[in-house]
């Protein structure tokens, strides 16, 4: 059973892609020999800047032999279907052989596959895995075709068993493989010859190259901690970064320095920011005063002074680049501490898209938003307006054009230093959030109310212009939008109709549109205008025609009919026709429900119950009724529910009536009738007053108990009785089943 | 190779670079004579890493970003700054190698230094161009860029060119010592006249960024991007043969109007008259011409495949 070593050696590989192309080149070479017939005990993928290593222990020697048979046509059958077979066999009709089967003679193809030399394989496998890595990017050089991530020098392909060790031969496009590779880049240059993976590991290790990602993250993290800690210090870990470093370095030497006094003033984000951004450093932070006041970074190499002279030049770089982050945050003191008011005008020249306008407009419409939203979610509705004012100036600022993504943070500090209250400032800070599935909620709520507005703009405002999602596209990230309207709203608990939400945001957005359209005058403007006075009266906007070019003169058609036809269909509301934004939330809450383990079936009957513009209402029902159905009674109420409801809409089908009248316990047969009667009037005792309370847990729980009484009575009763009176009173009593079953969820539009 | 004695000023570095590049076999040729965002505009990289034709060289090229102008006050900022740039098709299997060589030329003795190769994709959108490579940190700051030329001017390289690209002063600061760019020696400090860099350019950083943030006429500026683009287009479309019955494609003269085009927009751009949304668009344009000249360079000798 012999092991194999491959080493493809190339000038540096990108840190970011070292991880997946280590299990992309495991994954193609091992699967490749699998299907090849070989099999293998073990594979082992590592990466260096310079080497992608797979080690292979355990190959089977050879592939098996294959012995294939495949019946053809009869000896009798037209020539056409015997070409057929020979073109699908690869064989000639020589070949074949004639076998008697039933009564007349057939052709058969016997293939013999004799087992293949696992080199040869091999060979095979690693040039088709070469000629097709699935590189984010690759490239071509010098004069070759090749692709590779960047120019591959060098191939090292070994196969090793007791008796020694053997070159694989390859050759992949002049570059033929060997039992060589090369050591660290400065430390010890120069090719040596190797024997299997235990001797190229050791000997790398000779040449300054730590083979393992793993064991560079590890020595690089001990050493790091190791030297912040005898200075009384601690590294502020970032593992994303940790694995970066490593995949930079072949031989990690950790070295720290401090930050310049003169900058220890600046934000801790700003330093850990440039730091990580700019030059790959880690944060060190003094746990006494709790500032960021050092750094560290890794070298590629050991030098003769210890690294003072690559200490000094990584310091001196870090002063130039904290220099400029100094100079900033200077700057932007200077006009956050007068307003704010320069970025404010300056927003009106960035164009957020250019079918909805600059920043300054689309600020104007979420502070609108905010406002109209604060009541519901607990907060002060002109802090609200206020904060959505702010949250996004710090665009304009020198250090958010620097650091795009501080922003949000650096608009907290600039909101602060105008003077400006906690929560608004906060709100600067948050109001992006949350950006992913596990980014944390706001719960202030002047944050949830400016989070919420710009989200809802964002969405009314793509919808506006109809530019929707679609498949996989979804370049305004309005998915997560969604997601992070749901998660604000569930996640606080927020009541009440999404709706109105919407509506504004639509009007808004719609207004925009419509002023870059029209000129004003005419039907364009009558609807301008229709929109103008929904959105001052209905929401207490103070938007004048004068603004949206609608001249005077038309004010005065507020009586004609078609500024009435506009005014009606206007205050209809905001309308969600099939596709609007409201199904767009529904659809993205059946997606974030299903990853909380609630069935879709379940939220479509949430779906069909009046309210479902409140989004905690419905997943307050989705997951009462979910928890119900996990129980036993739960689960056998939905077939009863089901039988009841079936049979009443049978009946009432063929009967056409509706039989709400109430069931009368005087007509009940039988002890199991009567039990249902005393059972509803129970149930309902506890259902009535829960649901007022939207109780929703304690209702379901309370339907769960009906359960067995309603199983009983279709044991024990035909329903549709001769006596047509004690009939009509069964149709009843399940109309009161359908009924108050019915009140969480519509229990028909659920599965089985 | 063992290092060799440390530079005494920005033009030694520079004389050095040469001589190195010139050792290697590479034809050194002088800036071009427009103004230009950077080497790469320079036709010696821009239209000679096109066809299959052999090239090598390396020159210095005075490069003008307007918006980087700081009034000569910013310690490593500069509207006018010179790069050091060498081309070499195709790209030879030891141009690492000869890229740390250069560095040692100038005094980096890489046994004292951390240098590193990483990841940084170059593309230029102006130029329709793109090539994978890295950024080369020594000590953790940026000293050159590493180009392999995947395609230029919407053409797929065939062969690849190897591009260096040296911020000289920014280099010449980090070997030199220099804080600030203006105190940086221009010649030997021991001359009889010793220059520093501030005597040569701290007045001239004045007056750019003064003229470029608030003097440069707009108006006239769109005009004349105007006019090069409308001259480009003309050049290339010109009848063919002329009337000797020559035919010369003009590739070389239509690309000075695209090389001009470039630069003008960078000025406008500095004045900040283009809004977010045109930016798009005169890059747009300028990628344009450049693709027009590439598609006329490879149909000339010098840039043909065959």
């Amino acid at each position: 059973m012999p092991d194999i070593l491959i080493e493809l050696f190339s000038e540096e590989i990108p840190a970011r892609m070292q991880a997946r192309a280590r299990e992309d080149l495991k994954k193609l070479v091992t699967e490749g020999l699998v299907q090849a017939g070989l099999h293998y005990a073990s594979a082992g993928a590592f990466s260096t800047p310079r080497r992608l290593t797979l080690a292979i222990e355990g190959l089977s020697a050879e592939s098996h032999a294959v012995r294939e048979e495949r019946k053809g046509p009869r000896t009798d059958a037209p020539d056409a279907a015997l070409q057929g077979f020979l073109r699908s066999t690869g064989l000639t009709k020589e070949q074949l052989e004639v076998r008697d089967d039933k009564k007349a003679q057939v052709y058969f193809a016997v293939v013999e596959k004799p087992g293949r030399k696992a080199a040869e394989i091999l060979a095979e496998v690693l040039e088709t895995t070469i000629r097709n890595f699935p590189w984010p990017k690759s490239m071509r050089w010098g004069s070759g075709a090749l692709k590779w991530v960047r120019p591959l020098h060098s191939i090292l392909c070994l196969m090793a068993d007791e008796g020694g060790s053997e070159v694989v031969p390859l050759d992949v496009d002049g570059i033929v493989s060997g039992n060589s590779t090369d050591g660290h880049r400065f430390m010890a240059p120069g090719r040596f010859t190797v024997t299997n993976f235990d001797d190229y590991r050791a000997k790398l290790a000779r040449a300054h190259v730590v083979l393992d990602s793993a064991d560079r993250e590890a020595k690089i993290w001990h050493d790091a901690e190791t030297l912040a800690f005898a200075a009384g210090l601690e590294v502020v870990p970032d593992a994303g970064l940790l694995t970066e470093v490593a995949g930079l370095v072949e031989w990690p030497v950790v070295l720290m320095g401090r930050i310049g006094e003169q900058f220890l003033h600046l934000p801790p984000e700003v330093l850990q920011t440039s730091m990580r951004e700019h030059q790959k450093f880690f944060s060190v932070k003094n746990p006494k005063t709790g500032r960021i006041e050092g750094f560290v970074t890794v070298a590629n190499r050991e030098t003769a002074d210890q690294g003072a002279t690559i200490l000094a030049g990584n310091q001196k770089v870090l002063t130039a680049r904290l220099s400029d982050a100094a100079f900033f945050w200077d700057n932007d003191l200077r006009v956050a501490k007068t307003g704010m008011g320069e970025w404010e005008e300056g927003l009106k020249a960035v164009t957020f898209h250019n079918k909805l306008g600059s920043q300054a407009e689309r600020i104007a419409r979420i502070a609108a938003l905010a406002r109209e939203i604060a009541p519901l979610v607990g907060a002060d509705a002109d802090a609200a307006e206020q904060a959505a004012r702010v949250a996004k100036l710090d665009l304009r600022s020198a250090m958010v054009g620097e650091f795009p993504e501080l922003q949000g943070v650096m608009g907290r500090y600039y909101a602060l230093e105008a003077g400006l209250p906690a929560p608004v400032a906060n709100a600067a800070r948050d109001h992006y959030s949350p950006l992913g599935p596990s980014d944390a909620v706001p719960s202030e709520p002047v944050s949830v109310a400016v989070a919420l507005a710009d989200k809802i703009d964002t969405l009314t405002g793509f919808w506006a212009i109809d530019e929707k999602p679609t498949g996989s596209k979804d370049p305004f990230a309005l998915r997560r939008a969604a997601l992070g309207v749901i998660r604000l709203v569930v996640g606080n608990g927020v009541q009440g109709s999404q709706l109105r939400w919407l509506e504004l945001g639509n009007i808004q957005n719609l207004l925009f549109k419509l002023n870059a359209q029209e000129n004003g005058d005419g039907l364009g403007g009558l609807l301008i205008l229709a929109l103008l006075d929904r959105a001052n009266g209905e929401f207490g906007l103070k938007l004048t025609p004068q603004s949206y070019k609608v001249p005077h003169e038309l004010e005065e058609h507020r009586k004609g009919r078609n500024y009435l036809d506009f005014k009606a269909l206007v205050d209809g509301g905001y309308k969600d026709e099939g596709d609007g934004v409201l199904a767009f939330l529904h659809d993205r809450l059946k997606v974030f429900l299903k990853d909380q383990g609630i069935r879709h079936d379940i939220i479509d009957a949430c779906l069909a119950m009046p309210g479902n513009d409140d989004l905690t209402l419905l997943v307050k029902r989705a997951e009462a009724l979910s928890a119900t159905l996990k129980t036993d009674d739960g689960a056998n109420l939905i077939q009863g529910f089901k039988r009841a409801n079936n049979i009443l809409t049978q009946a009432e089908a063929k009967d056409g009536v509706e039989y709400s009248f109430g069931a009368d316990p005087k007509f009940a047969e039988g002890p199991e009738e009567t039990a249902l009667f005393n059972a509803l009037d129970q149930a309902e005792k506890i259902i009535t007053p829960a649901m007022a309370k939207e109780d929703f847990t304690t209702a379901m729980t309370a339907m769960a108990t009906l359960r067995a009484p309603i199983d009983a009575f279709f044991t024990a009763v035909q329903v549709n009785s001769d006596n047509s009176i004690v009939r009509r009173n069964r149709l009843n009593l399940l109309h009161r089943i359908r009924t108050i079953c019915g009140q969480v969820a519509d229990l028909t539009k659920l599965d089985g | 190779m063992t290092a060799a004695a440390t530079p005494r000023s920005f033009q030694e570095i520079i004389l050095r670079l040469m001589t190195y590049w010139a050792s290697k076999g590479c034809a050194v040729l002088q800036p071009y004579d427009m103004e230009v965002g950077a080497g790469t505009f320079h036709p010696a990289t821009t239209l000679r890493s096109l066809g299959n034709k052999p090239w090598a060289a390396a020159y210095v090229q005075p490069s003008r970003r307007p918006t980087d102008g700081r009034y000569g006050e910013n310690p490593n900022r500069l509207q006018h700054y010179y790069q050091y740039q060498v081309i070499i098709k195709p790209s030879p299997p030891d141009l690492q190698e000869l890229y740390l060589g250069s560095l040692k030329a100038i005094g980096i003795d890489t046994d004292l230094h951390d240098i590193r190769f990483v990841e940084d994709d170059w593309e230029s959108p102006t130029l329709g161009a793109w090539g994978l490579g890295w950024e080369v940190w020594c000590d953790g700051m940026e000293v050159s860029q590493f180009t392999y030329f995947q395609q230029v001017g919407g053409h797929d390289c065939k062969p690849v060119s190897g591009e260096l690209t040296y911020g000289l002063e920014r280099l010449a600061m980090y070997v030199l010592g220099t804080g600030h760019v203006m105190d940086m020696p221009f010649n030997d400090p021991d001359s009889a006249i010793a220059l520093k860099y501030g005597d040569i350019f701290r007045q001239t950083e004045q007056e750019y960024s003064r003229h470029n943030f608030d003097q440069a006429d707009t108006e006239m500026l769109f005009q004349h991007f105007k006019d090069a683009e409308a001259e480009c287009h003309r050049i290339l479309n010109a009848e063919q043969p002329d009337k000797a019955g020559r035919t010369i494609i003009m590739a070389h003269p239509a690309y000075d109007q695209c090389i001009k085009a470039s630069h003008l927009f960078n000025l406008l751009d500095a004045r900040g008259v283009i809004s977010v949304t045109e930016r798009q668009a005169y890059i747009g344009r300028v990628r344009a011409l450049a693709k027009a000249c590439a598609d006329a360079f490879v149909q000339t000798e010098a840039g043909a495949s065959a």
